[in-house]
């Protein structure tokens, strides 16, 4: 019971903030309404037991790539963008668009209702342990390459990062 | 009882709605943000089935997400910042340096 009624709170308030997130005209409000949008989608993982990617969830994006967008907000101007328009020509299109891919959401999720039918699986013993020590343990064992390629990634987009935003380029 | 199939609605709303972003705003910042509303929706998705079928996999893949949208967001901006420095504007209507 509980579950539902913190599954129906962080899931209305992901929603109404991601709707604002994306209407807001100036973007240092859509910054904020996407970090309410993240910590009740930590909340979300909390609910479903994994306690660990709430974490990771909190310190990564909220503390780490929401910091990076509002940094970058407080480099570019701001003054400017809010008396654009705000919304492409485009937007019909988008929303037809849109409303085909809400389609084929519904469509699938009803046609693969009755898979959800099945009995939970049987708790593991791995998972009696603790979520962060199951998770830690597959990820250092079963996805130790992937995990070697992650670092790497992010070494790259480090790099990457830097090399973009230091050098002088020159359009003309 | 909350069953996976509330949060494969709520998913599939956050997803959509982060389409609707990226479709119809101009500013580019908006659409960084609106990629990563979609890479969240994919997240509760992945952890939703771990927690359906009682597997730490898709926590796991739920990570390497993460992790690929730290380095999104790390070269996204980057690209913002130069692009700022170039033409003082971030919306995406007047970048068309490679149009013909």
């Amino acid at each position: 019971m509980l579950q539902l009624i913190l599954f129906y709170i962080f899931g209305a308030i992901a929603i109404i903030s991601a709707i604002l997130v994306i209407t807001q005209k100036n973007i240092v409000h859509s910054a904020v309404f996407l970090a309410s949008t993240l910590l009740s989608v930590a909340g979300i993982f909390l609910t479903l037991h994994a306690e660990f990617l709430a974490g990771v969830q909190v310190i990564v994006y909220v503390g780490g790539i929401l910091v990076l967008f509002v940094f970058v907000i407080m480099l570019i101007s701001v003054e400017r963008a809010v008396h654009e328009r705000q919304f492409s020509r485009q937007w019909m299109i988008a929303l037809l668009a849109s409303l085909a891919l809400i389609a084929e959401f519904g469509y699938g999720i009803y046609k693969g209702k009755d898979s959800f039918l099945l009995p939970p699986a049987e708790v593991a013993p791995e998972t009696a342990l603790g979520n962060t020590q199951a998770v830690g343990t597959a990820l250092y064992t079963t996805y130790l390459l992937p995990f070697e390629i992650a670092s790497i990634l992010l070494l790259v987009a480090i790099v990457g990062a830097v090399v973009l935003a230091k050098r002088k380029t020159t359009v003309d | 009882m909350v069953s996976t199939y509330h949060y494969l609605f709520l998913a599939a709303a956050l997803f959509t709605i982060g389409v609707i972003g990226v479709l119809t705003r101009r500013n580019i910042m908006v659409i960084l943000m609106s990629i990563e509303l979609m890479m969240n929706a994919v997240n509760i998705n992945l952890i939703a089935f771990s927690d359906h079928l009682q597997h730490q996999t898709g926590q796991i893949f739920a990570i390497f997400v993460i992790t690929v949208a730290a380095a999104e967001a790390a070269v996204g901006l980057g690209i913002v910042i130069a692009m700022f420095k170039n033409k003082e504007t971030m919306n995406i209507n007047e970048i068309d340096l490679m149009k013909w």
